[in-house]
């Protein structure tokens, strides 16, 4: 085998360990679970296992054949090839977590200005170097919340989609603790605040909002919110989309305790939804209760600086079952592709970015509900992402597909209250072409 | 002598200089950005050199030798990493519609036939993220299976004291009550203990087998007999299973829900923390309660499938990292069921052939018994007693030889332990230059270990001043 270098050599090998032959390596396993070999097929060679890939690729319809417009809090951007050359260093790729600090400098290092931009964009005191994704992060937020205050409900808006509150409640699901859910204005998308009011009491351990919200939909009355939150002694967390941060307010300056987000979007392949990147930040004071690796800065035996991952009695190698989380293996290479987008990014690049996005999702969504038939469903400001609400979404997809395009997310099967209504998405990616094509096809529907 | 790049790396921060421009104003005074992003603010150049700078202060699995116990840290071939990136998988979107995923659908779906295989089980799910990701889901579908059974008293989660880490994390997490039970003087599970332990309350036992010390548990089925017995399901954590592909099956040993570790055994990069993959496979009985979606196939078209009442719901968005899946598709493919069996033969007989002449040369102690499967655990004890030399110097100073450390003081049963794990991807030269290696340390000056590592970027780094005073971000500096 070309990926096993003693295959030629076992014999002798063995032989030097005073055996006859490789099975009396195995022994120990009774013979009565021992099996002679697997049901599967022969190995390939790698030249027949690219055209196997090949075949089964071409069955797809990728999103250079296809133009999508899907929303759903998962979009395709722009990654920058500076990106993908630093990803494809396999100095970085190919090590493990950084357990031995001497050896794991660069990673450490990179992982260290990954907290410093996440914490800079959330206006949070610290970050972790990630998560799993950003429904998990909402999962360890809200154990996080209950361990600090000790209260047991977490109140959460239905304008958040229904895979994060699946995923939340088998998080808290082991705590006692319980969730309260509250209902979104249906006319602006918004939460409702006076249902928030009606669900909160002494017993509220966090109430988490999202900006923007699954619906796309800025929550514009932060203020009011931080202020009901705070009189209630509860926590506030804040779930974002970092490509907003380049125009919207940071969640730290409207007074979050905790961010959470999904941060593929920063450099990272779409992937069929995975290559996710949980975004875990908050304040300084809740340290000691946060989930997953923390880098942190000191020296070495000369004085000169030196990373190192920090607080690890929070961690399950150490803590075991006290542990503050039960996670181990983060997404280390999407928190390095985020780092690196960021920094090519910089200051303007973020912001002219945001700027690109809201413009184009204010854009597009002026022209559809332009078209006779076709309405906005909401009327809060919203960023890359909208509600359209049609007289028959199957066919309006069936159509678009016939031509070509890949509709807006149909909501029905988690919003029953939401027929007809397609959450639609657009970014940087999408030409003036692709836009006049979707409404043209719309216009003939 | 081995001598890693040096560069005294600033932050990306101090390299730049701070600029102010207003972030455009496009929302609603409330939620308008009013100050300007303290990014940095560099060219590509700058910052292609600052990574590649770093890059080359960082060890891999490509740099050489790193058989850290119990993480499998094999080679990644180059050819799953590269198909991995091609458009025609990368670039679809989770909700596209189902026939223009067919692709992606097939490599899912036919991914968890084979790993059904490999295993022993009956039905997978790729949804988790990472091995304490699918030991917490492992854990959900044991308590949405005892509630079905309206068994609701089963609060308790029993696990041996060579268990990895994330185990009793993970059993916290569910919300179990964790019961670490004492290994026999074989260092395996000790039965007598077990048979007491169990009762009507405890819901799961949890195993990895081969165990941490790299031990079979030979008395499994006895094992599997007693958990059974006593209604709890008996869960296999699959950390480990690089020691026995094709020779034997946890499903076979009676275990009825299993994780594998897609980024240990089955050659996805670690990527100095993941994105990883943690797979569960379970017995037909548990099938109901598997996450959501789940892949069904209809007339030789693959669809997704939200229609299963007693299911647990979802524990990761969308479907589980797929690039990751996909290059353990495409590794699997190239070794087929002969190169599978291979790589648990060779990965054995290398950790075999490494322990045994580490032994043979006396520096080092091995407790518990002999034969081991792809990793072994060695102890410092005696250069401890004898000449201070702790398991952290002999850590240390392999790095002044350009060779990764195993891991440390794990499992918590053996004192000053290293544990080690070489792998089959290690060449018979390679082997050797580690055995030779550790033997010489053991030989060397108390004095000259204790201030290692030399000839890495830094010195030995104070980890507990990181504790003392945090600095966790650039603004705190």
């Amino acid at each position: 085998m070309e990926f096993i270098p003693n295959s030629k050599i076992k014999n002798e090998m063995i032989n030097e360990i005073n055996l006859k032959k490789i099975d009396e390596l195995f022994i120990d396993v009774p013979q009565d679970i021992r099996i002679n070999n697997l049901s599967l097929v022969d190995g390939l060679s790698q030249q027949e296992t690219e055209e196997k890939l090949r075949k089964i690729g071409k069955k797809n319809k990728h999103l250079k054949k296809i133009t999508s417009f899907l929303g759903g809090g998962i979009k395709p951007h722009y990654i920058p090839a500076v990106v993908r050359s630093i990803l494809s260093r396999s100095e970085f790729y190919t090590s493990y977590t950084p357990y031995q600090p001497e050896a794991s400098q660069g990673f450490l290092h990179a992982m260290f200005e990954y907290q410093s931009m996440i914490a800079e964009i959330t206006g949070m005191d610290i970050s972790n170097a990630s998560l799993y994704d950003g429904a998990t992060a909402l999962g360890e937020a809200a154990l996080m919340c209950s361990r600090i205050n000790k209260r047991k409900y977490i109140v959460i808006p239905a304008n958040v989609s229904w895979d994060k509150r699946c995923i939340l409640q088998n998080y808290i699901k082991g705590s006692g603790l319980k969730i309260k859910e509250f209902s979104y204005d249906g006319e602006t998308g918004e939460i409702d605040i006076n249902d928030l009011k009606k669900n909160l009491d002494n017993d509220t351990s966090c109430v988490y909002i999202e900006n923007p919200n699954f619906f796309g939909i800025f929550e514009q009355k932060v203020d009011e919110i931080k202020d009901i939150i705070s009189k209630n002694q509860s926590l506030f967390v804040v779930g974002i989309d970092p490509l907003s941060l380049g125009i919207a307010k940071s969640p730290g300056e409207y007074g979050a305790d905790i961010v959470v987000g999904e941060g593929r979007c920063l450099g990272n392949s779409i992937d069929f939804g995975g290559s996710s990147l949980g975004i875990f930040a908050c304040k300084e004071k809740f340290l000691r209760q946060t989930p997953g690796r923390i880098i942190g800065i000191t020296k070495d035996s000369e004085g000169k600086r030196a990373f190192c991952m920090t607080l690890q009695t929070r961690e399950q190698h150490i803590r075991r079952g006290r542990a503050t989380s039960n996670i181990c293996t983060n997404e280390g290479v999407c928190a390095l592709a985020a780092t690196v987008y960021l920094s090519w990014l910089g200051t303007e690049g973020l912001e002219e970015l945001s700027k690109i996005n809201f413009l184009k999702g204010k854009k597009l969504a002026e022209k559809i509900s332009g078209i006779s038939g076709f309405n906005k469903r909401f009327n809060g400001i919203h960023f890359n992402e909208f509600v359209i609400k049609c007289k028959d979404a199957n066919e309006v997809n069936k159509k678009l597909l016939n031509n070509n395009i890949q509709a807006g997310l149909i909501l029905d099967r988690t919003y029953p209250e939401l027929k007809n209504c397609m959450l639609f998405g657009v970014t940087e990616l999408h030409s003036d072409e692709e836009i006049n094509n979707l409404i043209e096809m719309l216009e003939v529907v | 002598m081995y001598r890693s790049a040096k560069f005294e790396e600033p932050l990306l921060i101090e390299l730049s200089e701070k600029i102010n421009i207003k972030p455009p104003e496009l929302l609603p005074r409330s939620i308008q950005r009013k100050n300007s992003l303290n990014l940095p603010n560099l060219d590509e150049t700058q910052i292609i050199r600052h990574f590649l700078r770093l890059s080359q202060m960082n060890y891999g699995i490509d740099t050489g030798i790193y058989p850290l116990g119990s993480c499998t840290m094999k080679y990644n071939p180059k050819i799953c990493e590269e198909i991995a990136k091609w458009d025609d998988f990368s670039l679809i979107h989770p909700c596209q519609d189902e026939i223009n995923i067919q692709g992606n659908l097939q490599i899912m779906y036919e991914l968890e036939k084979i790993l059904s295989e490999i295993t022993g089980m009956d039905h997978f799910t790729l949804q988790p993220a990472a091995g304490a990701h699918g030991e917490f889901t492992g854990l959900l579908i044991t308590k949405a299976y005892h509630e079905f059974n309206k068994d609701f008293d089963r609060n308790e989660v029993i696990l041996p004291d060579t268990s990895h880490g994330t185990n009793p994390a993970s059993a916290s997490l569910a919300g179990y009550k964790v019961i670490e039970i004492p290994s026999n003087e074989e260092g395996t599970v000790n039965l007598d203990i077990l048979k007491k332990t169990v009762s009507s309350k405890t819901a799961c036992f949890m195993l990895t087998n081969p165990n941490t010390l790299g031990i079979f548990e030979s008395e499994i089925l006895e094992i599997s007999k007693i958990v059974h017995k006593a209604g709890a399901t008996l869960y296999y954590d699959g950390a480990n299973i690089n020691a026995i592909l094709g020779k034997a099956r946890p499903g076979d040993m009676g275990f009825d829900i299993v994780h594998l570790n897609l980024h240990k055994t089955f050659s996805t990069p670690h990527g100095g923390g993941g994105p990883g993959s943690g797979p569960i496979g379970v017995k037909n009985k548990f099938e109901k309660f598997l996450p959501i979606p789940r892949i069904l196939k209809k007339d030789d078209k693959f669809h997704f499938s939200y229609d299963f009442k007693d299911s647990i719901g979802k524990v990761k968005e969308f479907y589980g990292n797929f690039s990751v899946l996909l290059k353990a598709y495409v590794y699997i493919q190239l070794m087929g069921k002969n190169g599978l069996k291979e790589t648990s033969e060779i990965a054995v007989l290398n950790s075999n052939y490494m322990k045994q002449k580490i032994i043979e040369s006396k520096k080092y102690l091995m407790p518990y018994k002999n034969l081991r499967k792809h990793e072994f655990v060695i102890s410092c004890e005696n250069l401890l007693k004898n000449k201070d030399i702790k398991a952290l110097d002999i850590a240390k100073r392999l790095l002044d030889y350009g060779l990764h450390p195993p891991t440390v003081y794990f499992p918590l049963i053996v004192k000053e332990a290293l544990m080690i794990e070489p792998t089959e991807s290690e060449s018979k030269i390679s082997l050797d230059k580690y055995i030779e290696t550790l033997i010489k340390i053991a030989d060397e000056d108390p004095k000259l270990l204790k201030n290692s590592p030399y000839n890495t970027p830094i010195k030995r780094v104070d980890e507990a001043g990181a504790i003392k005073n945090p600095i966790l971000t650039w603004k705190s500096l």
